[in-house]
């Protein structure tokens, strides 16, 4: 059971990896410009997908905010390509709004080092006092993913009524150069696209690390029995504000990323539907498991771009009912179909031992273990 | 981070290593606890009984934190006061706490619950950073065969049945390695060879621990030579050994009922 049926299994872990990372950096190889862009918009989408599952899926805390926190790392990324693209100059939505001076919290993204790490900072910062006030009042749940979209509608009101200095509705767009480098220029689009494969593994690492430390399983426990965590001498509060935190600075990292990619960034990316999307993209690839949500938020972009084309309107209905249908049929998304063999041997395994015990005595074991399985710590007094 | 001053032992006898002094508990309205007094001296082992709804578990809800009482105090060693303390701030103390029904992390596998459940720094950082030493493998290895799951120690344990859920919590409060134990009926749905077993883990528990076991089966309660306390309505009824609170008019009077309608449900078994 142990050693011997785990080993190969972690050698095709490893090879699947492997393959999985030669594939990305290897695309520049054998796709064309307007493909790996497109590729690289996703590959970045797939980072905010990553921290939300651990969030969602790992933590048991569902965030429907995380347009805020990937539009605000899009926004830090923003303001400084549009202040190099100025040149010195006032930015131009700022001047037809009548500003004349460059607002004081404008001047430091001249540089690029505060930018991105605003990008990053930001975020995560606010998800830190958001996170802090909420928890700490065991404020959880529903009432928590209510929270979360107010969030989105105060954060979007703001953007787009504060146009003098967000650039409103339109957004920020109108960049030249990164580092000096010609954004338009197809060597520099593979390079930004080789910067967010390499991010993006970075993030899975990152992610896998956390789910496979002791750390990632008092975050299981937590979303198991939060209340049972807390008799064991766990504050769950500290453990959800630092899953927040770090699944709002990865969404943070993929608007940056995002905007050098899209050339643009604007309220309506960061509001409801889109962070509704993001959730999508995590049930749909299957939550709680890191490979599932990457490849649901790249699959599901790639079919969104290929379907918005030519049919807008359907995209929006499909979206629907696709959710409705993994909800209904397959609540652990498409990482739950590869793992459907295991689960019928494990099922059968379960029948079997449940029918063992239960013969010992007449409590009916086998029906109560089944019950207590699922419902176990939700039914609890704890 | 878990820390425990040292202290004289004879300092903790004096005063017990718990002392609920007049605890009163108020549901919106309803009394669960109405003036509960109750010690455990260092060391032992205490059986709590009385009738259903006597406010047994309530009363290991609030040393445990769980509930807040309206009024009255809970002395850890004789100084802490347990009332001002959250949840897991008691945990740490060395307060353990088993629950009645089984409350298990169903998608943990049954090592991994002992893991967490281990004696160790539970903020975020130290758990980001810890690794498994081959000290606590062994530690680990040892737990899962005193509670006798060690074929099933991969297995979730959302899987596993009633018996092996309630040794599993077992087994997690003893990893903690808590001062004081609260278990809430360890045998409750237990078949009879499960609750043998489980008579057994709990002599091995309470060797070198304070421990408080609510239980309504006076045959089991029997099997141990310690001292009972019966509550009753929210308030103590009595204490002593088995068969003086067997022999207590009080006592009877308040179990007469339950003793009859246990009766019939075992010659119906
Ligand atoms: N959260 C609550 N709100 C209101 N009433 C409660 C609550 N918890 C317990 N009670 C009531 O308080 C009384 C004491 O309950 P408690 O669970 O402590 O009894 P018990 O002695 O453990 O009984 P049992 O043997 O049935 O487990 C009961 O009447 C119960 O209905
Ligand atoms: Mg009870």
């Amino acid at each position: 059971m142990s050693v011997f049926s785990l080993a190969p299994r972690r050698v095709w872990l490893l090879a699947g990896y492997a393959a999985a990372a030669s594939a990305l950096l290897g695309a520049p190889l054998y796709l064309n410009d307007f493909r790996l862009n497109l590729l690289a918009k996703f590959l970045a989408l797939a980072i905010v997908a990553l921290g939300l599952d651990l969030l969602w899926g790992y933590t048991g805390v569902l965030s429907l905010g995380h347009g805020v926190f990937f539009g605000l790392g899009a926004y830090a990324m923003a303001m400084h390509l549009k202040l190099v693209a100025s040149g010195g100059k006032l930015p131009d939505f700022m001047s037809w709004s009548g500003l004349t001076k460059l607002p004081w919290f404008w001047k430091p993204f001249g540089s690029p080092a505060f930018a991105m790490l605003a990008g990053l900072l930001l975020p995560m910062l606010l998800a830190l006092l958001l996170g802090w006030f909420t928890f700490q009042s065991r404020i959880k749940g529903v009432y928590f993913t209510i929270l979360t979209q107010a969030l989105v509608i105060i954060t979007t009101t703001l953007f787009v009524g504060q146009q003098a200095y967000t650039g409103g509705t339109n957004g920020i767009t109108g960049y030249t150069t990164l580092f000096g480098l010609r954004l338009s220029d197809p060597r520099v689009k593979v390079w930004l696209y080789l910067v967010t494969a390499v991010a993006l593994l970075a993030a899975f690492a990152l992610c896998r690390y956390l789910a496979g430390s002791r750390f990632g399983r008092v975050l299981r426990a937590i979303r198991d029995g939060e209340n049972r965590a807390r008799f064991i001498g766990y504050d769950p509060s500290r453990y959800q504000v630092t899953a927040f935190c770090i699944s709002a600075g990865l969404a943070g990292l993929a608007g940056m990323l995002f905007v050098l990619h899209v050339g643009i960034i604007s309220p309506s990316m960061m509001g409801i539907v889109p962070s509704i999307e993001m959730v999508l993209w995590v049930a749909i690839g299957g939550r709680g498991t890191l490979v599932g949500a990457v490849l649901g938020a790249i699959l599901m972009n790639g079919a969104k771009s290929l379907l918005s084309e030519s049919y807008p309107e359907l995209w929006t209905l499909l979206i629907g009912l696709l959710f409705v249908a993994v909800v209904i049929f397959m609540p652990r998304g498409l990482a739950g179909l590869v793992d459907l063999p295991a689960a019928l041997r494990r099922r059968r395994e379960r029948t079997d031992a449940g029918g063992g015990s239960g013969g010992v005595g007449g409590f009916g074991n086998a029906a109560g273990a089944e019950a207590g399985g699922a419902e176990g710590v939700r039914h609890s007094p704890v | 981070m878990e820390m425990r001053p040292a202290q004289k032992p004879e300092a903790r006898k004096a005063s017990g290593i718990l002392r609920c002094e007049e605890i009163v508990v108020d549901f919106d309205g309803f009394k669960a606890l109405q003036g509960m007094n109750f010690t455990l001296r260092q060391g032992e082992l205490r059986f709590l009984i009385g009738p259903n709804g006597a406010g047994k578990t309530t009363l290991l809800d609030v040393i445990c934190g769980k509930v807040k009482p309206a009024s009255g105090r809970v002395l850890f060693r004789g100084e802490i006061d347990l009332t001002k303390r959250r949840e897991h701030q008691i945990a740490r103390l060395g307060i353990g706490r088993k629950f009645q029904a089984p409350s298990i992390f169903p998608s943990l596998t049954v090592r991994e619950h002992l893991e967490i459940a281990m004696r160790q720094d539970r903020g975020v950082f130290a758990t980001l950073r810890a690794k498994m030493t081959p000290a606590d493998e062994e530690r680990i290895a040892e737990q899962l065969r005193m509670i006798g799951l060690e074929a099933k120690a991969g297995r979730k344990a959302g899987s596993l049945s009633h018996g092996e859920k309630q040794w599993l919590e077992i087994g997690m409060m003893l990893m903690q390695e808590p001062e004081v134990l609260l278990l809430d009926e360890p045998a409750a749905g237990m078949t009879d060879r499960e609750t043998e077993k489980t008579g057994l883990l709990l002599r091995e528990i309470a060797r070198r621990r304070s421990v408080v076991v609510v239980e309504h089966d006076m045959e089991f309660v029997r099997n141990f030579a310690s001292s009972v306390t019966v509550m009753h309505e929210g308030r103590l009824l009595a204490e002593g050994s088995v068969d003086e609170v067997q022999r207590d008019e009080r006592v009877m009077e308040v179990y007469l009922g339950r003793r009859r309608d246990a009766d019939a449900g075992r010659s119906t078994a």
